[in-house]
């Protein structure tokens, strides 16, 4: 009986030719140069694009920078990066001051607005100040360490009175040299670049050191000794130190200083030299006229 | 035929082009399908083959990375009959194996077995210029070899030296840097119709690829489906394909002989055909699950429903034996491989020491074939499948894929041919600046 069902032989499979378009399109995507172009030119040129027309307009790129301005604000002026409190170390109350003057901070402010490097250097360049160094130290806190500078000496200058270390720094002024009784008196042009030697010259006078009123330059290369009667040693501007060592033993041994002398000159060390005064030359010219 | 040196030797350098590329298409047109291969070129010994022979016989240099056929529309006896259908079948097989690949190739070696090839054998021989035989020697013997008239209308497609002499030495190989007086060459010339290379360069050009090399299928079958010893000894490779059967005859790892019968499986389809009045396609199918060509009792028994599709209950309801089958498919078998006996016996085969016979091609695996053969061709017929090579997919391993093998093969080590050598400075024209340069180099 014949199936009502129709046995076909299946249809013979199907390899149709690709069309001339669709083969050379196949070719032109099998080509690598083209794929990279494709798979990397297109996005970047798409979202470039869409970027580049959403900024054209004014509105748009302000709202992108408040949105970048608030969110950093808003980061920067967190708890955690807040700076409250200053706190100066090793410095007496009177310097303590004055880094407290010039450090412009208003706290509490945030550590993200504070130029430490700036800050660093406007402490250092206070005269008191020898080194300075400034952080933030955990819990909000803005530490300055600085090293003070020790003054060793009382100098005299055109100005006044001022206090200078070993360095020759000038620190600060003084009213009266009697607030600082303790620091010897150094004074006269150049004085401080031989700082060294003026305080040597002090140390040095033993005995003679409660009569010294000061030192004095002379000439920029030579150094007199003030005592408080007036009276004046000039020494040698080589080895200054031993001349000033043979004035005091000749001090001691002769009591050279007690007598009516008004200039002990050493300043040849073969011949030291006293010169006295009018009064006291006067006197022995009469003596020697009597004694012939 | 100096054109034709010319695009060999352009050809010759655009394979090398390719080789460097790394990839390379095998284009097998024949009659009945259109195969494509696509090969990569990166094998381990693509910088370091300086020993002559590499590991699997340096096959392992390339890979199949793409392998695709189609229905072959418009190629008749192995010749382009219809150019846009053989332009689209080629773009179809070319396309696919595109995409199986993923890679684009440009260049594309092809294998052809019409054109009604002529087989010349030459010989040449010159007087060795100085001691030794250079490669201009062997350029001068190759040049010396009278070229028979080959008639109107037709080219080289091979030009093979494939034995050279040195004095009365025979059988060198390479002669180059031997000591001897005189050379003596023998050359297989090959030759087919020059329309049938111009066509199927037109419908490769047409689908925007660039021929590297062109070969015989038959050439290509014998490389891939006859093994080496083979070769060597002697044998005779029988591709029976669609629309022709090609037969190539190999001795010393040359081919020394070549022709075509132009049958094939496609006659025993038609006469299927005719004979069961069914659709040559249903012809095709029937041939192809029931055919066969040694009838047995059994097959009186087996009943092949032919069908049809006309609406008449006694025309659609055929059935026929298998034996009826036999009886159709036997005749053309039989006769086409007497044609081929008759070409073997007319290129003196049977004088070869070895006289092995290998049937390839998709025509010859019709069962029973090889007891057939063996009545008609002598008692050394044997089937032959092509090599296996690296990542060709099984669907692609059978008989009817030995020329497209064989060309992958060749394309890897191709045989030096007479334009791969130098023109002696003689055959330039006198007054030529390559005459002078050649001079030159040759003097200092």
């Amino acid at each position: 009986m014949r199936p009502l069902k129709a046995t076909r032989p299946a249809p013979p499979k199907r390899d149709p030719a690709p069309s001339r378009m669709h083969y050379r399109y196949q070719r032109l995507m099998l080509t690598p140069g083209f794929r990279k172009l494709l798979r990397v030119g297109v996005p970047v040129l798409v979202i470039g694009g869409l970027i580049a027309g959403w900024s054209a307009r004014e509105a748009n790129r302000q709202m992108v920078a408040d949105a970048y301005a608030n969110t950093k604000s808003q980061i920067q002026q967190r708890d955690e990066f807040m700076v409250k409190v200053m706190a100066v170390d090793g410095a007496d109350d009177v310097l303590a001051g004055d880094i407290r003057t010039v450090l412009p901070a208003e706290f509490p402010t945030s550590s993200f607005d504070l130029d430490l490097e700036q800050m660093r250097q406007t402490v250092a360049a206070l005269p008191a100040v020898a080194e300075a160094s400034l952080r933030v130290r955990p819990g909000g806190i803005l530490q300055v360490n600085v090293t003070q500078r020790v003054p060793v000496a009382v100098f005299r200058g055109p100005e006044g009175l001022k206090l200078i270390d070993a360095d020759g720094v000038l620190i600060q002024n003084i009213i009266a040299r009697g607030d600082r009784s303790d620091l010897p008196l150094i004074t006269g042009d150049g004085a401080r670049e031989a700082l060294t030697e003026g305080l040597e010259i002090y140390a040095t006078a033993g005995p003679l050191a409660l009569r010294m009123r000061g030192v004095v330059r002379m000439g920029e290369r030579r150094w007199d000794v003030i005592l408080d009667s007036g009276q004046r040693i000039l020494l040698p501007h080589t080895n200054p130190v031993p001349a000033f060592e043979r004035v005091v033993a000749l001090n001691q041994a002769q009591d050279l200083l007690e007598r009516d002398v008004a200039v002990v000159d050493m300043r040849h060390p073969t011949r030291p030299t006293i010169r006295l005064n009018e009064q006291a030359v006067t006197s022995l010219r009469e003596i020697n006229a009597a004694a012939q | 035929m100096r054109d034709f040196y010319q695009s060999q030797r352009a050809m010759r350098n655009m394979r090398q082009a390719a080789m460097q590329r790394g990839v390379v298409a095998i284009l097998d047109v024949g009659s009945s399908k259109i195969a494509c291969l696509v090969l990569r070129f990166d094998g381990p010994e693509q910088f370091g083959d300086s020993d002559g022979v590499g590991s699997m016989a340096g096959q392992s240099s390339f890979r199949v990375i793409g392998a695709a056929t189609t229905r072959s529309r418009g190629v008749r006896f192995g010749e382009v009959d219809a150019m846009a259908e053989t332009e689209r079948a080629i773009r179809t097989a070319v396309q696919a194996a595109q995409k199986m690949a993923n890679v684009r190739v440009d260049h594309v070696i092809a294998c052809l077995s019409g054109g009604r090839p002529r087989s010349y054998g030459l010989d040449g021989q010159v007087d060795v210029m100085g001691q030794t035989v250079t490669e201009g020697d062997i350029g001068r013997v190759l040049a010396d070899c009278e070229v028979p008239d080959i008639g109107e209308g037709r080219e080289v497609l091979h030009a093979q030296p494939i034995n050279f002499a040195l004095d009365h030495r025979s059988g060198l190989a390479d002669p180059r840097g031997q000591i001897g007086s005189v050379l003596t060459t023998d050359m297989h010339l090959m030759t087919i119709e020059d329309s049938v290379i111009e066509n199927l360069l037109y419908c490769i050009k047409r689908c925007d690829l660039e021929l590297a090399g062109i070969a015989s299928s038959a050439y290509a079958a014998g490389i891939s489906s006859l093994v080496e010893d083979e070769q060597e000894l002697g044998a005779a490779c029988i591709d029976m394909g669609g629309g022709s059967t090609g037969i190539s005859i190999f001795m010393r790892k040359h081919m020394i002989y070549s022709d075509c019968v132009r049958m094939g499986g496609d006659h025993v389809t038609s006469d299927i055909s005719m004979g069961l009045q069914v659709a040559p396609a249903m012809a095709e199918r029937i041939k192809t699950f029931y055919g066969g060509v040694l009838a047995t009792g059994m097959d009186d028994r087996e009943m092949i429903e032919v069908g049809a599709d006309t609406g008449d209950w006694e025309r659609d309801r055929r059935t026929v034996s298998r034996a009826e089958l036999i009886g159709i498919m036997r005749p053309r078998v039989e006769e086409i491989l007497e044609e081929v006996r008759v070409r073997l016996d007319a290129a003196g085969f049977e004088h070869l020491p070895s006289q092995q016979i290998v049937l390839t091609g998709g025509g010859s695996q019709i069962p029973g074939l090889d007891g057939l053969a063996t009545k008609i061709l002598g008692q050394q017929v044997r089937l032959g499948r092509p090599l296996r090579v690296q990542g060709l997919p099984q669907a692609a391993t059978g008989s009817a894929f030995s020329a497209a093998v064989g060309l992958s093969l060749f394309a890897a080590h191709p045989q030096d041919e007479w334009w791969d050598f130098d023109i002696p400075a003689e055959k330039y024209p006198a007054r030529s600046f390559k005459r002078a340069v050649r001079w030159f180099r040759e003097n200092w």
